[in-house]
């Protein structure tokens, strides 16, 4: 079996799961925001019962349009936290108190190897990274869990991404994601695992794995998986989670895959994603004279310390472009505490960035960040679809910290090699 | 259940954003939804709907994010079914738990051509053309899928104790 067949087997009492089998299986958190929780809590609530049966392992993390954009996002908002005190989710993050949710639960030591976590957002794939299956589901399948602790599955598929070789310099996990989406397609990897594995994986950051993981919802994929490692358990090391609970999977050696994609590391510039697709990748340098209007470095996918770290290496002394707007968003207030400790935030205010509290706002067109008709936007976020970031004819390109940091200086897209 | 209608033709990889884009996802209201059905394609697409009227699309339809506010969407502007090649699998989903009918056929997607007559009979799997004249058999759902949409969707399928008795 497959490290994900292994950990849904042992969620549904089964010695052996094989892909296409519907399952019921137990599941251990489960994730709503502001615009999908709303939608479960009017199910629940309809039931009029007095408790949850697990309230434990409901989290509920208001991240989207947040600090509320209006006085509907603030109603929904209000539902939320109505909802969690109402059946005791002690789980519920208030604005200031947590972030961009699939950056927070690793933070908050919710994620650990062998575990399954659903969420009602299509980027809880991002938690494979620390060795657990989780994937994204709707509203409905979140009340569902709320009220019985389960959720229904098909096994899926896997497919296995190998990446060997040492990574050149400035190329991230976000590159190596990128570079995976445009081999394959938005639907390369429909309704399959993908798991991450080599020597370029073994060296990734926790980080960076997170980064990858966020993204195989943009392959079509159920969920991203690397294989727990000595990194793995050491990142959560920190919270003295019992060593009975955590359940260290690995692939057998006869295990299935439906696809096999060998990479070799060493061949892959930093990538940008033109719109109006996530697959549609090009290596930096071959992206051609593309001016911006904005730079948003933050999201899920890259707002973690490492990715605003890297940000301000290449920001450090200098000054983004006149023209062009730089939005720097930390993901957690944790994130956002340490960068400041470190100094990263008087390094992007001093080149001009604007640094906005932790939100998903921009990256759905929300608020914090919204493109005008005929814009464009360098983003290190996750999708660049028609219209995605505001106006229907703006654009969105997606690439790194360090591809989207460079650029900010040069007022156009830029290999972080132009500007060191 | 019979469902006739005309067609509406997509293309591949329609996303959730063009199916209701974010910034109408501060309410939950079906039909308010649904009066911002495909805006990200086609602004006056709810204008252009009747009621029961069918989507027919191509591969990897309702990729991106989980909002199930996009079936809900399509529901809400008067659409019965969606025929797709193939499905993003959250949207799939969501569309068992919340009752929106939903076909993947190839073969079906096709044979249809925008404002064909359709006229699809769920329970035996037929799918008819009738602008056309052409008449398509479907394969029936995966038997726990099946179980919940006879039921009525996952909340009633909880409700009625299925979840003790689950069909495999």
């Amino acid at each position: 079996m497959t490290i994900t067949e292994k950990i849904l087997a042992l969620h549904c009492g089964e010695k052996k799961v094989t892909p296409g089998q519907f399952i019921l299986a137990d599941v251990d958190i489960a994730l709503g925001n502001d615009i999908t929780a709303p939608l479960a809590i009017e199910e629940v609530e309809k039931l009029n019962k007095k408790n949850l049966p697990h309230p434990e392992k409901v989290v509920l993390v208001s991240d989207h349009f947040t600090p509320n954009k209006d006085k509907e996002s603030a109603n929904q908002c209000l539902v939320v936290k109505k909802f969690a005190k109402k059946y005791a989710i002690n789980n519920y993050f208030e604005l200031g108190c947590g972030g961009i949710e699939h950056a927070l639960l690793p933070e908050e030591g919710f994620i650990y190897p062998g575990e399954l976590i659903i969420g009602a957002d299509s980027h809880t794939c991002t938690y494979g990274a620390l060795g657990a299956f989780a994937t994204g589901v709707g509203s409905t399948d979140l009340a569902f869990t709320m009220m019985s602790g389960k959720i229904w599955l098909k096994v899926p598929e896997s497919m296995k991404f190998i990446y060997s070789g040492k990574l050149r310099e400035w190329v991230t996990g976000k590159d190596l994601i990128l570079y995976a989406i445009g081999d394959i397609g938005v639907d390369g990897a429909h309704y399959r695992a993908m798991e991450f594995r080599g020597e370029a994986i073994s060296k990734l950051s926790v980080d960076g794995r997170l980064t990858m993981c966020n993204m195989a919802i943009e392959a079509g994929g159920k969920s991203g998986i690397v294989a727990p490692d000595e990194t793995t358990l050491k990142y959560i090391e920190q919270f003295k989670i019992p060593k009975s609970k955590i359940k260290v999977f690995e692939s057998d050696k006869d295990a299935k895959y439906v696809d096999i994609k060998e990479y070799d590391v060493g061949e892959i510039e930093p990538q940008v994603a033109f719109p109006h697709l996530p697959s549609n990748t090009k290596p930096v340098s071959q992206a051609g004279n593309v001016n911006l209007d904005q730079v948003v470095i933050g999201s899920c996918t890259n707002g973690r310390l490492e990715d605003l770290r890297i940000a301000a290496k290449i920001l450090k002394g200098k000054k983004v472009h006149p023209y062009l707007r730089t939005i720097i968003i930390p993901a957690t207030q944790k994130i956002y505490l340490q960068a400041l400790k470190e100094g990263l935030m008087e390094i992007f205010i001093n080149a001009g960035a604007v640094v906005s509290p932790p939100t998903c706002g921009p990256c759905i067109g929300g608020h914090m960040g919204v493109l005008a008709k005929g814009e464009k936007c360098l983003a290190t976020t996750n999708r660049n679809f028609v219209g995605r970031m505001g106006d229907k004819e703006s654009e969105v390109y997606l690439a790194s910290p360090a591809v989207a940091a460079a650029s900010a200086v040069k007022g156009k897209i830029a290999d972080p090699a132009e500007v060191m | 259940m019979i469902i006739k209608g005309k067609a509406h033709k997509f293309g591949d990889n329609i996303n959730t954003d063009d199916i209701i884009p974010a910034i109408y996802l501060v309410t939950t209201a079906i039909k308010e939804l649904g009066k911002h059905c495909m805006e990200g394609i086609d602004a006056s697409f709810p204008s252009k709907v009747k009621e029961g009227d069918i989507i027919v699309a191509g591969k990897n339809f309702g990729c991106g994010s989980s909002r199930e506010h996009a079936p809900l969407a399509i529901k809400g502007c008067g659409i019965s079914l969606v025929i797709a090649e193939s499905f993003a699998r959250i949207f799939y989903r969501n569309c068992i738990n919340v009752g929106l009918p939903i076909i993947t056929s190839q073969e079906v997607c096709k044979n249809i051509n925008a404002k064909d007559d359709i006229e699809a009979d769920l329970l035996k799997g037929e799918i008819k053309n009738i602008t056309k004249n052409k008449v398509f058999h479907i394969d029936s759902f995966p038997p726990l899928l099946q179980d919940i949409i006879e039921t009525g969707g996952l909340i009633k399928w909880y409700l009625k104790g299925r979840i003790f008795s689950p069909k495999k």
